[in-house]
């Protein structure tokens, strides 16, 4: 397949309110960038929705995404919005199959910028094996947006094999990362304005379904509870998931993948990194008896090369997440309140 | 993070606790006057490793923790006026003031912007010239150097949109009002690595001979703490007193003359009052009489009734060492990060966000590990 898609000539540069007006701007906007650029059969009917037929049981989701800046090392906004939601799905143990996309433009964003989003939501949507089949375009005045919004729901068909829920999770299991902590949110914050440093780190924004559907493939009901965790990162999905099932959870600093230049920008940040947001990342909670194995399977896939086993489940301190440090301490991992933010000294 | 992974050496920290176990005969209460060395010692459970007869309380070295309802009032009454952007550290969005935080008057419409240098507020006034950009100038003498030097830079350039609300606070005086204080029970104290790295550890020797109180300096990974900890214990079992530095890594005994010189020349030494502690008479910088175009007070002749600090919140003590935060009858019930009463349960080096984040509101979770 080819991906590269380049742009066509548009006699505009840059997003006008009458993009989002519903007359002929609109519609060239739409039929020279949107529909060419994300066909499919069911796009092709630019109809008011989408009609198909599905078998099984399923799983629909919904999210949306603001984030600032929308280009950032590793990615963009528009797969983003792909992969979040395909993830999310995945989370629940389904086969993605179709997305509706929906935007928030902001008057004055430059049509290239716009086109490098678009084709980018292409090539995710490509990778994951998922079709855009319905959506829609509205312009806001300048300042009343942040360039784009999007949002993204989806569709997916729950795998036969899949049994995950928080209340499957029993005392003994083990706790899994697939990969390298607080990747995304360092990523996005070096370029943040006002807080731009010199790093390699890039986003690991990716979706995750075909890495999932294996491992639920070949080790079924022994998955018992999967999450991505983004915002909130960690600390957040163990806590709901602690609070969840009145069970206590015991994770070890010294096993947490965490890439060397991440945790320095931590703590020249001042902030945890089991707190900073992650995208390709997903947290696992297996069966003892399978651990290992699973693990093997992860750190094969292109996806989980960094995968560790961080934890287990305990009947110690019932609905608190707790970490044992590097030196032997223990602490609890409790919720953050609001937004982390960057220390005064 | 190489250059940190021997200080945080659990061989390291297990011979420094077995050495404080075995010398320490009778109960000795050291005070941390940090809230990044509040948070270390909670956050990698060092307080559990320690003998039983020390105890280590939190002194005032939380700025945010420390700035005063009345000086949050004016930057938040700063921030409403037309035409100001009003930047700050992120720390201080949260902290209430009399009756909102910067971050509600943020929501309200307010230009409030998070930054993470002064010299960045600079920029944005040159960006801006048509707003007022105002710079909340809060911290230790930490901050300080930058903070002066944003107004340097300012004049250089200028510029006459730009100013500064100081709110700074030095420590040495802070120390001096809690060892004067009759219920005071300090028997030492672990002085913060980073203020010694700008202004030396000179200031301190007076204040350890006259209240013959051993006065240590220490970083903030746990094999400093540790480390430092154990100095001022030796110090307390020999009965000296004196200045010791464990972060010799990055102080010197003069400290940084430059840094030294940037804050001399912006700042003038000011009374300061203190939250929950009241006034401390020469504890504060304010702007001085050559750089006053750049006083946010005077420029915009602020002129705000004082506000009354909220009673139910016992930060006073607790920055004192006088009370730990489990001992607050509102800690984890009135009292939480989201509706904190005061500012340590909001400020990110603030004891009782510390306690409340790292140890789940109740000690004994710890000890059912």
């Amino acid at each position: 397949m080819n991906l590269s898609c380049p742009m066509p000539k548009f006699d505009f540069d840059v997003i006008t309110m009458g993009h989002g007006g519903g007359g002929l701007l609109t519609h060239r906007l739409l039929q020279s960038g949107v529909f060419d650029v994300l066909k499919n059969d069911l796009l092709d009917q630019q109809h008011d929705g989408a009609s198909f037929e599905l078998n099984g049981k399923l799983a629909f989701s919904t999210d949306s995404y603001v984030i600032s800046p929308i280009f950032f090392p590793g990615g963009n906004i528009g797969e983003l919005a792909v992969n979040g939601t395909v993830n999310d799905l995945a989370m629940c143990g389904a086969v993605p199959k179709y997305l509706s996309l929906a935007f928030i433009i902001e008057e004055g964003m430059r049509m290239e910028a716009l086109w490098e989003v678009l084709v980018s939501i292409k090539n995710a949507a490509a990778k994951a094996g998922v079709q855009i089949v319905t959506g829609d375009t509205k312009v806001v005045e300048k300042g009343k947006g942040d360039q784009i919004f999007i949002n993204t729901s989806g569709i997916g068909v729950v795998h036969p094999k899949a049994a995950i829920h928080h209340n499957r999770v029993k005392e003994g299991d083990v706790i899994i990362v697939s990969g390298q902590l607080a990747q995304h949110g360092i990523a996005i914050m070096s370029k943040r304005q006002g807080l731009s440093f010199e790093t390699d780190i890039v986003s690991d924004t990716t979706n995750l379904n075909h890495t999932i559907l294996q491992l639920i493939e070949q080790f079924g009901d022994a998955i018992k509870f999967l999450r991505d965790p983004t915002r909130g990162g960690l600390a957040s999905v163990l806590n709901e998931l602690a609070e969840q099932t009145n069970l206590g959870y015991l994770i070890e600093q010294e096993q947490l993948p965490i890439d060397e230049q991440v945790e320095g920008a931590c703590e020249m940040l001042g902030l945890d990194p089991l707190y900073v947001a992650n995208e390709g990342l997903f947290v696992l909670v297996v069966d003892a008896a399978v651990a290992e194995s699973v693990l093997k399977q992860l750190q094969q896939d292109a996806n989980g090369q960094s995968a560790r086993i961080i934890g287990k489940v305990v009947n110690t301190h019932p609905g608190k997440v707790m970490l044992k440090s590097r030196i032997g301490g223990h602490r609890v991992v409790g919720y953050l309140t609001g937004e982390q933010l960057p220390r005064i000294c | 993070m190489k250059f940190l992974s021997e200080y945080r050496d659990p061989e390291m920290v297990h011979a420094y606790t077995a050495e404080l176990h075995r010398i320490t005969s009778r109960p000795w209460t050291l005070m941390e006057i940090c809230g990044g060395q509040t948070h270390s010692l909670v956050k990698n459970g060092l307080l559990d490793m320690l003998p039983k007869q020390i105890t280590m309380v939190h002194g005032p070295g939380c700025p945010v923790c420390v700035t005063s309802v009345s000086v949050i009032d004016e930057a938040i009454w700063l921030a409403q006026q037309p035409n100001v952007i009003l930047c700050s550290f992120g720390d201080m969005l949260r902290v209430p003031g009399s009756t909102i935080s910067l971050l509600e008057a943020k929501a309200q419409g307010a230009d409030v912007r998070i930054l993470y240098s002064p010299l960045e507020a600079v920029e944005l006034a040159q960006q801006h010239p048509d707003k007022q950009v105002v710079f909340f100038a809060v911290g230790f003498e930490t901050t300080a150097p930058a903070n002066a030097l944003s107004v340097v830079h300012a004049a250089e350039l200028g510029l006459h949109n730009y100013s500064i609300l100081a709110s700074h606070v030095l420590v040495p005086p802070a120390m001096e009002a809690i060892l004067g204080d009759p219920e005071n029970k300090i028997d030492a104290f672990l002085a913060a690595g980073h203020v010694c790295t700008i202004m030396g550890t000179e200031e301190y020797d007076p204040i350890a001979e006259k209240y013959q109180t051993p006065i240590v300096v220490t970083g903030f990974e746990p094999v400093d703490l540790l480390q430092g900890i154990l100095m001022a214990v030796q110090q307390l079992e020999k009965g000296e007193w004196k200045v010791e530095n464990q972060y010799a890594r990055s102080v010197q005994r003069e400290g940084n003359r430059m840094a030294q010189d940037t804050i001399q020349q912006v700042f003038a030494v000011s009374d300061r009052v203190w939250r929950g502690i009241g006034n401390i008479p020469q504890s504060g910088y304010e702007v001085n009489t050559r750089y006053q175009k750049y006083n946010a007070r005077l420029k915009f002749n602020i002129d705000l009734v004082a506000a009354e600090e909220n009673k139910d919140c016992i930060s006073g003590d607790i920055m004192k060492g006088l009370k730990k935060p489990f001992q607050c009858p509102n800690f984890g019930t009135r009292c939480k990060p989201e509706h904190p009463l005061g500012a340590p349960m909001v400020s990110s080096e603030g004891a009782c966000a510390a306690y409340y984040q790292y140890s789940g509101q109740v000690s004994e979770i710890i000890e059912t590990v």
